[in-house]
Order: C-alpha cells, then structure tokens, then sequence
C-alpha cells in the first residue's frame, strides 16, 4: 500500500509540476489509518496535507504530529458555580480550531454549548403550569431550524449583560470518556483514545456513518453537511492532524481538547480565554496539577455517570 | 462450463424479452433511478446538506428504509423454512421466488448504506485487507452478516435454478446444509440490525431489549405480505401457478406476528407512559408531540391504524381467503409497518436530543427521490430476477434437448396450462 501511495503520490506531484493547486492529492484517498500508518507514511501524509493546506488558505500551515507523551493523562474540571455563560469558549473554540462557520442552516458548527438555564424553575408560580410545563422550558430556535425547545437549556442566546439574573450556566463539550460508547460503535476505528487521554478521529479515514453520533450520550459530535465555509483570513495556521486540521464534507468532528496546544504544553483555547477561570486542565497523574488539586478537594461530579462512561470532564463547585 | 454459459445466454435472453407492460415497467423504474443517480451526484457534491437531515437527527429517510428492508430481507425464510424444514409442497415450488426477493431487498439495503454515508468514496476502509475491520461496532456486524445472507441467497437460489435447467439435480448434502444455514442467517441479519439501533444507551427510546424479536416479528409480517401481493402479482400476469395453499400459509404467518407485533407496541407504550420518565419522551414526542412540535404525529397514528385494521381485516375468513381481497390488509401491514418500523423508529430516537433539544426532521425532496429510486432500483433487479426464475421454474427456459441429453420433467407443472 504504501509504494502504491507513494507512486500515486508522485504521479500527483509530476502533473502539476511545481504549480501547487490546492487539490486533493490521488494519494490522500488511499492513505491508511492513521494509527496503522508507519513513520515514514506518517511523515508522507502530514507533508502532503500542509502542501494542500498552504495552497487552500493562502498561507504557512503546520500539520503538528506529536504523539502522546507518556505519564501524561489529560483531564479537565469546570466551575459551575463560577460560570457566567459570556460564550468567550464557545467563540475561541470555533477560532481556534477551525470549525465551519457559514450562514447556511448547517454550516455553522460549535464543540461547545453553554446551556443557558432558566432559574426559579420550582417556584410557586410556576408550579401551576402543570405537567409537565413545570420543567422550566423555553421554546426558541436551535441550531439549523427556527422550530425547536430546548428542555434542559437553551444554548443560543444573546443577552445585554452576564451574567444573567435568572440564569445559571452549564457548559457542555465532549466529555473524553474513559470509556466512550462513541469508539465502540466505529465500523472502521477511525476514532479512538489516545494513550493521554483525549478521543479523537482521523478525518481521512472517516467514513460519515455517524453511528458514533448516535451513541454520544452528551452530543458532543458534529457532522460535516457540507464543505466548511473557512475563510482564509480566519483559518489557524497551527494544526494537530488528530486536532484542529481542516476538515472535509462528510465527515464527523469533535472537541479534542486543543492537542495542537496541550500536547506543546498549552492550555486549550476555553481554558485561556474563560474570564471568570472556571475551567482548569492539567495532568491527572500529577498530584500538583491544577485538575488533580480540584478532584482532590472540591465537591465533585460527572454528567450521566449512570452511563458508565467515566468521563475525564469534572463539574465542580465550592 | 458451457452449460453455464449457455445457462447464462438463455436466462439472459429470457430476461429481456418481453411485452409491451413489461417494457413500460421497467423504463418507468428506470427513469426513476436516474432520479436517483442525479441525487446521489448532488449529495456527494454539495454534501448531505441537501438532506433534511442535521447534526441533532444524523439519520433519517435512508436508515428508515434500510431496516425496514433488512426486515424484508429476513422475510424470505417464511418460505424456505416451511419448505424445506416442515416440506411444505406449494411452498417448495416457490422457494426460489423468496430467495430472489431476499436478494432484491439485500442490495436495496446496500445502495441505502451508499445514501445514508458522508463518504461513500471511502467504503473500502472497513473492508479488510485493505481496510479495517472493527468486532466491536454493530455495523461491522451488520455489513458482514448482510453480505454473508446476499452470497447464501445468490448461492442456494441460482444452483436451485441452474439445476432445473439442466435437469441434473442439485448435490443434497452441499445444498441442504447451505440452506439451513440460510434460514439461520435470516435471523441473524436482522437481529444485528435491531442491536445496531437497540445498543444505543445515549437514545432511551432505542435501548432495550425488545428491540431484536420486534425486529423479527415485524419483519415476518412485512416480508410475506410482500410475498403475497408478488405471488398475486405472477399468478396474474405470468403463466406461473402458485398454490393457494402457499398463500394461505403465507398469511398464517402474518396474522400471527402481525398479531406480536401490535402486542409489543402496545406493552412498550403502557411501560413507557405509566412510568413517563424523561426516557418516554421520544415515544411521547411520537404519539402526541413534544412542546408543540408534532410532525411525527400523523405518521404514528395512521400506522397504527393500518396495523391494528389490517390485523382485523386478516381475521375476517371472507377477506383472509378472498384472494381479491387478501391484498388489502397486505398492503396495509406492509405500509403501517414501514412507517412504525422507520419513520416512526429512527426518527423519535433523536427527539430530544441527549442534551434535551427538541427538533423536527424534515425529508427533503431529494431524499424521497432518493428513496423513490433504491425502491425502483430493487424492483427492478427484482423483476428480472423474478422473471427468470418464472421462466425457469415454468419450462420456458432450459437447456436445450440435444445438450442436455435427457431434460428431466420440469415443465410438469399441471397448472401451467389452465393459467396460461
């Protein structure tokens, strides 16, 4: 496979000759998986990809390949208490790692929710709404269609100030479960848990049967409808090839908790701009760590434990 | 091996041949499928943005219609196994026609799978050697026991055929084994699927374990009513005969799992609504609507009312063995099971999302001509393959007498001639 991909490769290269067009090359359909893929394939697919990146966005852009590093395991604590729903993650996500973000319903792609909850939701005049009204719903749009309630919160808003007097905020991404439903189901293990911990896809080998999004308990994957509308302008140059890369139609994507950065020893992009620093990231093998100092004091919980699912996100609170 | 060949030549011409109805049925189905390719071109160009479907319902029409025919698929051993397993006469000279069915309801099932994935082009990655393939995804199971049930089909149907052609009979000690194991792949095809959507703990509506033997009983009501408005169908139109007696067995079979089937819903709505958790929600959004959205309502409702009337009509003598009138409560099992089995499924299991959005899937035209043209596509390929079995089956085709040395009797079917 690989002197077959490599011949493609050149055969590629030979047709163009040095004008480099901003195609996909013949031997990108047939790489492999990423994980089966050796060195040298490796080295071969991460050149190939900045080739077709530089030339798509009119700029230098790496394709950073760093593996895991050992006695690290990644993991990731929010304050829910000190959250005051701004959305500055929400929005540095989306930059940060190039998610779509056209104007057509589903172009429009966002790893994280904050979910926007109404409070008094048992107060007296409430309770007489009856069943099961009572919940504290508010119908309003949703991400692709205007016709949609959100029951739990709602988490596209846009209010004056924050944080709100009747609201309290959840923020939502995915979870980096221990044990994650979503690669179980994967007909074809293009995403999996890294030796740190984060779940991640290799794009390219994706084939968009979106099994994995129907077993995600905290809707945490997004699919590609289209193209993603990327303006050049706007593209990060900085990329993971199991992170931040550009993605194509087709296939799924999700919060990988920003391997470009942590795996260079940076915070991810929501933990950097949080104004309040209710999100804390560190190594959960290293007792000093930020992350392992909350899990070792604070009153902790996980969303959905019932699922068995061990996520390496906390909720905390004082 | 030129019997083979000649084997090949003679079904082939026998295919093509054919009357004016024929021709005009086929060029309407094939209009239908260039429908179809038009579509597929726009999806894999535009992306499935030109779907109705969403990151909240990843999986709509297409996945609907996929298990839906898995079902119909698995349908086909309703008459191998009363034909083999309790010998059953007039169902064994009909066999054959199920398994040509199977083989129709498998690749429509397959062309669903083309549909409903982002990246079709790159389907080889989850065949081995040059993919990978996964034993812990459901869907690695159902590609692998899919394809598994297609070879068995293509196998026992056409050596069945082959051997009434050349009047040599087929070596029982290699073919009744692979017919057992037919009739044992049937349930597996469509067990795997219904764990494919069951094994879901993040969809409440989809995860327990009823799923499987509601699968399969479903399926045993929607498969031989197919199979009945077929046989109607040849019985009609063709010189073929098929015994009423087949029939009348055909709609034993699908009062009784009809009859299971509408037990089962049943239980899952008092289970589900007693309690009414939050996990009934789906099932509520079904029934009655969730905070004002009730697109799926109609749909649930008009199911019911075909399954439960069809199942009243099937018990009434006058209509179960009228056979003018045995095709009504067929086509109404058949439908009401398409919507409750898809639509009334896949859908709900996305409403709420996990995260509690409540929003509305709406088929796009692109997926009905979509869907409208893998129909086409599988009555297509089942037209010429049930012809050719017909043409077998009846004599019309068969090696001729100077090759064969000795035909064997096969044109001996006695009701042939008051048919034809």
């Amino acid at each position: 496979m690989l002197s077959v991909s490599s011949l493609m490769g050149t055969a590629a290269l030979m047709a163009k000759s040095d004008d480099v067009k901003a195609t996909v090359e013949w031997a990108e359909h047939f790489q492999g998986n990423y994980r089966l893929m050796t060195d040298a394939e490796k080295t071969e697919a991460r050149a190939r990809l900045e080739r077709r990146y530089s030339a798509q966005y009119s700029k230098k852009v790496t394709v950073d390949c760093t593996e895991a590093a050992p006695g690290v395991l990644m993991g990731y604590a929010l304050n829910i208490k000190k959250c005051i729903g701004c959305r500055r993650c929400v929005h540095a996500c989306t930059e940060e790692n190039n998610q779509s973000r056209g104007e057509r319903p589903g172009e429009r792609i966002e790893w994280i929710q904050v979910l926007r909850m109404e409070r008094g939701e048992f107060t007296k005049e409430r309770m007489d709404q009856g069943y099961p009204e009572g919940l504290g719903i508010q119908v309003g749009g949703n991400a692709y269609t205007p016709a949609g309630a959100v029951l739990e919160g709602q988490y596209h808003y846009d209010p004056k100030a924050v944080p709100e007097k009747d609201a309290n905020y959840m923020p939502i991404a995915c979870m980096q479960c221990e044990k994650p439903p979503c690669v179980k189901v994967c007909p074809v293990r293009t995403t999996y848990r890294e030796a740190d911990g984060p779940v991640v896809i290799d794009y390219n080998w994706c084939i968009g049967c979106k099994m994995c999004m129907g077993a995600c308990p905290y809707w945490a994957r997004r699919f590609n409808l289209t193209t993603p509308v990327l303006p050049k302008e706007a593209m990060n140059p900085v990329t993971h090839y199991l992170g931040n890369r550009p993605r194509m139609r087709g296939v799924v994507e999700k919060c990988h908790w920003c391997l470009q950065r942590t795996r260079q020893g940076r915070y991810p992009a929501c933990v950097e701009v949080c104004p309040v620093g209710a999100r804390k990231f560190g190594n959960l093998l290293d007792p000093e760590s930020e992350v392992s100092q909350v899990l070792a004091r604070k009153n902790v919980f996980r969303l959905k434990a019932e699922l068995n699912t061990f996520p390496k996100f906390f909720y905390f609170y004082d | 091996m030129d019997k083979l060949f000649s084997f090949i030549a003679d079904y082939t011409r026998y295919v093509l041949k054919g009357g004016k109805m024929f021709y005009a049925w086929m060029g309407i189905l094939a209009l239908l499928i260039f429908g179809m390719l038009y579509v597929f071109y726009l999806q894999n160009t535009e992306g499935l943005i030109v779907t109705g479907m969403t990151s909240q319902i990843h999986d709509g029409l297409y996945l609907a219609n996929l298990v839906f025919l898995v079902g119909v698929a698995a349908g086909a051993v309703t008459i191998v196994f009363p034909a083999y397993v309790y010998h059953h006469e007039g169902m064994h000279k009909v066999t054959v026609l199920g398994e040509m069915l199977a083989i129709s309801a498998v690749i429509m099932v397959m062309v669903f799978v083309f549909a409903h994935m982002g990246r079709p082009d790159r389907l080889w990655h989850m065949i081995p050697p040059w993919g990978v393939y996964s034993f812990s995804s459901m869907l690695g199971w159902d590609v692998l026991v899919l394809n598994g049930y297609l070879i068995l089909n293509f196998v026992v149907g056409f050596w069945y055929l082959y051997s009434k052609y050349t009047g040599k009979p087929v070596n029982q000690k290699i073919f009744m084994p692979l017919v057992y194991l037919s009739i044992l792949w049937a349930l597996s095809i469509h067990t795997v699927t219904a764990f494919l959507i069951a094994v879901n703990a993040a969809r409440p509506m989809w995860f327990h374990s009823m799923m499987p033997i509601r699968f399969i009983t479903t399926a045993f009501a929607a498969g031989p009513a197919l199979i009945i408005l077929i046989f109607l169908v040849i019985r009609n139109t063709t010189k073929m005969w098929i015994e009423d007696s087949a029939i009348k067995l055909l709609t034993t079979i699908v009062i009784w799992c009809l009859g299971i089937a509408i037990f089962l819903t049943l239980s899952e709505i008092v289970i589900e609504l007693y309690a009414r958790t939050e996990h009934a929600n789906s099932l509520y959004y079904l029934m009655f609507g969730l905070h004002g959205l009730t697109r799926l309502v109609p749909w649930f409702w008009s199911a019911m009312v075909l399954m439960v009337g069809a199942f009243i009509l099937f018990l009434i003598p006058s209509v179960r063995n009228n056979m003018k009138r045995l095709p009504i409560p067929c086509a109404m099992a058949f439908v009401g099971i398409w919507i409750e089995k898809g639509m009334g499924l896949i859908v709900p299991g996305f409403i709420p999302s996990p995260i509690g959005e409540v929003t509305e899937y709406y088929p796009t035209l692109v997926e009905w001509l979509m869907t409208l043209g893998i129909w086409a596509f599988g009555f297509f390929v089942l037209t010429i393959l049930l012809k050719g079995a017909i043409g077998i089956l009846t004599g019309d085709v068969k090696l001729a007498a100077g090759k064969a040395g000795e035909a064997a009797g096969l044109a001996a079917n006695p009701n042939t001639a008051a048919s034809a």
